[in-house]
């Protein structure tokens, strides 16, 4: 009778504690989680908007190639026009 | 041997004690599902933006490679007509004049560039000079000395420069009418008309087409 006492006590005092304590934490760091999950949903979505411009790397790679030719062709001219050095 | 009222009474507590960890176990749980919903939910945002980034910047490196590409030619072909055309020696003074510094990273093609000491930036000032003037000598100005040597002449090129002009002008400036004098300190003085800017006195006669 006695040992189921004991038990009903460490059962109560004791284990109901540390349970609801080690739940406690659990729960704690998962809502600690979602902010910061949320954060990066925000972060990523202004990265990814950011980013639009990028199409804008095809015009650039056109431009760049146009104007290297431009510049390959003045520099023909002065290769022409331009003596060379001694 | 236990009564029987202790030992309904040690059930019941043990009952209630399981029944509190039970409870507690639903209520932490459910609680903790709800925050991991949250985050699955968070999550599938951040997987759709990344794939969002991913998909706007699969063509960057191929682009940005193709461009670097480009321009590599361009420097290459500038970095050799410059060499070409002024020499190593003055192309690393020239580059080290307009990026202080720069000269002694050499040319990316000429490795030897490197070891130059960059000239005085006076004399690519005056090679540019002497350029001009190697340009025009197919033009009028130059009319009196087409073939005359190529002006190399740094230190002198200026005036190499400036005899590509006529004689007269550049030679001898004192054979050259002066300028005439004008204002009041001019040696020839005239009196202001005072008739300037009122009704003629004398209108010219019609159908004298002479003026006389």
């Amino acid at each position: 009778m006695t040992l189921w006492w004991i038990g009903d006590a460490v059962l109560g005092l004791v284990i109901l504690p540390v349970v609801v304590y080690l739940l406690h934490g659990v729960l704690r760091e998962a809502r600690a989680i979602v902010p910061s999950v949320r954060g990066i949903a925000a972060a990523a979505a202004a990265s990814s908007k950011d980013l639009d411009a990028g199409a804008l790397l095809v015009t650039t790679q056109e431009g760049a190639t146009r104007t290297i030719a431009g510049v390959a062709e003045y520099g023909g001219s002065l290769d022409v026009i331009i003596d060379d050095a001694d | 041997m236990a009564p029987p009222l202790a030992m309904a009474a040690v059930g019941v507590v043990m009952i209630v004690v399981v029944v509190a960890i039970v409870a507690a176990l639903v209520v932490y749980l459910v609680s903790v599902i709800v925050a991991l919903r949250a985050i699955a939910g968070g999550l599938d945002e951040v997987i759709a933006s990344v794939g969002e980034i991913l998909q706007k910047t699969a063509p960057v490196n191929g682009i940005v490679t193709a461009i670097n590409e480009q321009l590599d030619a361009g420097v290459d072909a500038l970095e050799g007509l410059l060499v070409k055309k002024a020499g190593i020696v003055d192309a690393v003074g020239l580059v080290d004049s307009l990026y202080a510094g720069a000269g002694a990273a050499g040319f990316r093609n000429f490795p030897e560039s490197a070891a130059i000491t960059p000239p005085r930036i006076s004399e690519v000032y005056t090679k540019g000079t002497l350029t001009l003037a190697r340009l025009g000598r197919e033009a009028p100005i130059a009319a009196a000395s087409p073939n005359g040597p190529v002006l190399r002449n740094v230190e002198g090129g200026s005036l190499a420069a400036r005899l590509l002009y006529p004689e007269l002008r550049q030679g001898r400036p004192g054979a050259m009418p002066r300028s005439p004098v004008i204002g009041t300190g001019a040696p020839v003085q005239y009196e202001q008309r005072d008739d300037i800017g009122k009704p003629r006195r004398h209108m010219p006669s019609r159908g004298n087409g002479s003026g006389a």
